[in-house]
């Protein structure tokens, strides 16, 4: 059993499930939502599976079908990647679980194929070697976030989906040219033969500059995140905790590897501290538009862009600490956002609107959801026990560290921000209110999906020591100073 | 896990689990979710005993669990904790009694007693708390905690008053994260040790200056909690809150978790030396000593009787700190001791408020004259306590003050003697006009809103948690140098702090 485990290529399984779960979802409509239940689940099992190899025997490499590089594809798996594969698999279980209750049946069997192709191509590009195929599933990734966030049909989630989709598009576009560039250059695709060619030159520094333009676009980095805010807003809450929960990650885990394992420090033309500025503005400029938003999901989108910002912390302060940090971050706002998108989900299907003043009358009927959001806000605010806790606290840590206490001061300021957004909707949720208005009955199942995601990123901060012992499998930041 | 890794695990889970269970009850399950309370507090209690006993008997107990890489989350019994373990242990069971009582028939009970119970889980993790980050875990939940119990009324009032407390401890616990994890980047270690880690650990290389903003940020960080001035704005206003929530607030919870953590950073964390010789327990000591007087005029003309309490409270606690912050073991177990015994004394008025406000509708001071006639066995628990605040001995209060008074004088700080003494005279001077007017005076006509009355003068659940905590501040005061005494715990803590 165990060298079952430690031998089956887990990585291809992850991709050829979700695959044939869209395919199959398709072909049998009438017993769709248990195959969908099936795939998500044996997504989650399969992750499982692998990180019980990488644990066991460290990271590897798939040649599929025998070709490896330079010629054929080859799959790579290391902490990093399962560390993003899990979140996948555990918010897409909880998303697919929730989706079921959520659509009407007509709906439902229009989004299954198209969100398991999601999955599908989130995890190949977790899963890729070379920056050739991380362009292919980003693209795919990214024309099935754009299906999704237009099923919701209505104007206003046309042109969001219009916008997304133009953004999107030049993302990778730009993203295309820097490898043309790279391949052009040093003749070859793969990160760990880059990794060894790869010199500073001015062709290095173009293609880093335009594959970080074009990912800092889809990442959403201030002021590039015009897109998102109005399609996470308008698109279904089940999408829109995909997107906000996984799909803004992709990006940003490519760039992460770039940064890590292809270009050493000092090969862009951007520097980190640029970068880091940028954050420094998006978690502002976010904060305070979620501040302002009267609507719960607008809200929700804007604290998305804030959090995008915390990312990007990390390039100028670039310790192991930091990275820790920032990737316990991404793995907890995948948790809590999602919980917050599918709380408000439930919010929108009780009641029919999202306006967050007449909150007083809904809190009340919709405890668990309530809670829901407030667990989650919890973590978003770095709050203990909260994910975002551990996340905070490595990140202040490693600018105190490394001396540039303005990153530290930036991160304190925004997360009374975020508290402040946070408490802006659970204030409401507490008054007295005698109004009933005409309501749907929420699945029992919706509500428990989006407090058990919520849960989950709370406590996610009390067994903070295993995902960051995951994170070292296979040594990505041996080359990174330790503070 | 052995067994002296587990009991501090179990004293939360004592309270954790019913109230987690709690939270799911449906509102009309009343028995049930009573049995459940007094379970789990008996609970904890007899498990809070067995601690103690283990303690004396020279167990040490440590429940450690890896957090981060390099940090543990840590719970640990030494006599400090072991002292404000038992104080609200104690003190949330005759709590839970009383609110049982108080919120009969209200709605939201299950939410209420829910968050009731984390809240005391976050007070008892405080305390038991064994590093400073594990401390900031619990000191962050217990704010948490608390904004449900605050807001719980659901009025207007309430949902402000909730928000600006959150302004504050949410503040409030930014500076004290900043400061500890600054703190960790220069020791490396946040572990509570007798006599402090950071005078040994702070190398030559670690400026000073460093070492005092890390203290400053510390020490604001936890005194908007224990509401020193000008950090106490919220407390006067989180009055809105239920009376059993004020009582937990001022007595147990929010403001001693403030002033138990300044302890601790002063005596566990840099260490009394180490920290007089940085020369910032001086400005400490004075900014308490404005508290205490500040607070102390202002409770004087606030004729809303919550309101009144609610300034004593910020003047009461700040007699911890200036304990402390007076470099002196004598002092340092006058402030120890009033952890407890400004507990017994403060839980005491309020659950005698709250009587007042539930049985007549009386708020205001003035409204309050002829009032011990109506409800003698309140009125008497109420002015066993006002005289403890004022420090008239035996009780519990004078004990405090006594010790304050000589540590202050055999450390050559006599403006402290006088700041007591005029406290005392400001204490008295807002709290015998109301002792005077409920007794002495005649009722001026019909109570604002009187319930109707049984054979006793208002419900037995009411009626006995003040009592018992009258009683025993009176018994701390009368038997202070028995053996187990808060006291002789104080006497003990002083000693292994200032005794190497």
């Amino acid at each position: 059993m165990e060298v079952i485990i430690t031998t089956f290529p887990w990585g291809v399984v992850l991709i050829l499930v979700p695959l044939f779960g869209a395919l199959s979802c398709f072909m049998w409509p009438n017993v769709a939502r248990y195959l969908a239940l099936s795939t998500a689940f044996a997504l989650v099992m399969s992750v499982i599976a692998l990180a019980v190899r990488l644990i066991t025997t460290g990271s590897y490499r798939h040649e599929i079908g025998g070709w490896g590089a330079p010629l054929g594809i080859e799959l790579f798996a290391d902490g990093l990647s399962l560390l993003m594969l899990a979140a996948t698999a555990v918010v897409g279980f909880a998303v697919t679980v929730y989706s079921i209750g959520y659509f009407p049946n007509r709906q439902l069997l229009r989004f299954l194929p198209i969100w398991f192709l999601l999955l599908a191509a989130l995890n190949a590009l977790f899963l890729s070697g070379d920056i050739f195929n991380l362009y292919v599933a980003l693209e795919l990734t990214g024309l099935a976030a754009v299906a999704l966030t237009a099923m919701s049909g209505g104007r206003a989630a046309l042109i969001a989906a219009m916008r997304y989709l133009f953004a999107t598009l030049v993302g990778s576009m730009s993203y295309l040219l820097g490898v043309v560039l790279i391949y052009h250059s040093f003749g070859s695709l793969d990160f760990m033969i880059l990794a060894e060619r790869v010199e500073a030159s001015p062709a290095t520094w173009s293609a880093l500059g335009l594959m970080s333009i074009g990912l800092a676009l889809k990442t959403a980095l201030f002021p590039l995140h015009f897109w998102l805010p109005p399609a996470h807003a308008s698109a279904p809450a089940p999408v829109s905790a995909a997107l906000s929960g996984l799909v803004v990650k992709a990006s940003f885990y490519i760039l992460l590897r770039l940064w890590l394992e292809v270009f050493p420090a000092g090969h862009s033309l951007i520097p980190g501290e640029f970068l880091g500025a940028l954050g420094v503005c998006a978690i502002f400029w976010g904060g305070l538009q979620a501040l302002r938003a009267t609507r719960l999901k607008l809200l929700i989108a804007y604290s998305t862009v804030m959090q995008v910002g915390y990312f990007f912390l990390v390039f100028p302060l670039a310790t192991v600490v930091a990275w820790h940090g920032v990737l316990f971050l991404l793995l907890s706002h995948a948790l809590a956002k999602a919980a917050m998108f599918l709380a408000a989900g439930n919010i929108i299907y009780f009641a029919g609107h999202d306006r967050i003043v007449d909150f007083d009358r809904i809190a009340q009927q919709l405890p668990m959801t309530l809670a829901a959001f407030a667990l989650a806000g919890v973590c978003i605010m770095g709050l203990p026990p909260g994910g975002g806790f551990i996340a905070k606290w490595l990140m202040v840590q490693a600018s105190l560290e490394s001396g540039q206490w303005w990153w530290a001061a930036a991160l304190i300021l925004g997360s009374l921000v975020a508290a402040a957004y946070v408490f802006k909707v659970v204030g409401h949720s507490f008054t007295q209110t005698t109004v009933r208005e005409k309501t749907n009955v929420v699945p029992v199942l919706m509500e428990w999906t989006a407090l058990a995601l919520a849960l989950a990123s709370v406590l996610l901060g009390l067994v903070a020591s295993w995902p960051l012992a995951w994170m070292e499998i296979g040594g990505v930041f041996a080359g990174v100073p330790a503070r | 896990m052995n067994s002296s890794a587990a009991l501090p695990l179990l004293i939360l889970g004592s309270s954790l689990l019913p109230g987690l269970v709690i939270f799911f009850l449906p509102e009309s399950r009343v028995r049930t979710r009573s049995a459940l309370n007094l379970l789990g507090a008996l609970l904890k209690l007899v498990l809070v005993g067995v601690m103690v006993w283990g303690v004396f008997n020279g167990t040490s107990y440590e429940t450690r669990l890896p957090l981060i890489p390099g940090l543990d989350f840590v719970l640990h019994a030494d006599a400090l904790s072991l002292l404000f373990v038992t104080l609200s242990s104690v003190l949330w069971l005759v709590t839970t009694i009383y609110a049982i009582g108080y919120l009969e028939d209200s709605p939201h009970r299950s939410r209420f007693f829910g968050f009731f119970s984390l809240c005391v889980t976050a007070t008892v993790g405080v305390a038991m708390a064994g590093n400073l980050v594990t401390f900031l875990l619990f000191y962050e939940l217990l704010t948490l905690a608390t904004y449900p119990l605050i807001v719980h009324r659901g009025t207007e009032v309430a949902r402000l008053a909730g928000l600006s407390y959150l302004r504050y401890t949410i503040a409030g616990g930014a500076l004290l994260m900043i400061g500890t994890v600054w703190l960790y980047t220069l020791c490396g270690t946040l572990e509570f040790t007798y006599g402090g880690f950071v005078h040994e650990l702070a190398s030559a290389s670690t400026s000073r200056e460093s070492l005092v903003v890390i203290f400053v940020l510390l020490i604001a960080g936890l005194g908007v909690k224990a509401a020193l001035v000008p950090l106490h704005g919220w407390l006067p206003q989180a009055m809105v809150a239920p009376a059993p929530v004020s009582a937990l607030l001022h007595a147990v919870a929010v403001v001693k978790a403030g002033a138990f953590g300044i302890v601790r950073v002063i005596y566990d964390v840099y260490g009394i030396e180490f920290a007089a010789n940085l020369g910032v327990t001086l400005p400490l000591a004075i900014l308490a000593a404005a508290t205490i007087v500040y607070a102390s005029v202002r409770a004087l003309f606030q004729d809303d009787l919550k309101r009144r309490l609610a300034f004593s409270t910020i003047s009461q606690i700040s007699y911890i700190t200036l304990g402390v912050a007076t470099v002196g073991p004598i002092a340092a177990i006058g402030g120890i001791v009033h952890l407890v015994h400004q507990g017994l004394m403060k839980i005491t008025l309020f659950f005698c408020a709250g009587n007042l406000a539930e049985t007549l509708g009386v708020h205001k001071v003035s409204e309050m004259d002829g009032v011990a006639h109506r409800m003698p066995w309140t009125m008497a628990a109420f002015t066993l306590g006002a005289l403890g605040m004022i420090g008239v001995p035996p009780l519990a209060g004078f004990i405090s003050k006594w010790y304050l008074g000589t540590g202050a004088m055999a450390a050559g700080q006599e403006w402290i003697v006088a700041v007591l003494v005029g406290s005392s005279v400001l204490n008295a001077a807002y709290f015998l006009p109301i002792i005077y007017a409920a007794w002495f005076r005649e009722a001026k006509g019909a109570w604002p809103a009187e319930q109707p009355r049984g054979s006793a003068e208002t419900r037995w659940t009411l009626l006995l948690p003040p009592l018992v905590t009258a009683l025993f501040a009176l018994a701390v005061g009368l038997l202070a140098s028995v053996p187990f005494s808060p006291l002789e715990w104080a006497q003990l803590i002083a000693e292994r702090e200032y005794g190497r």
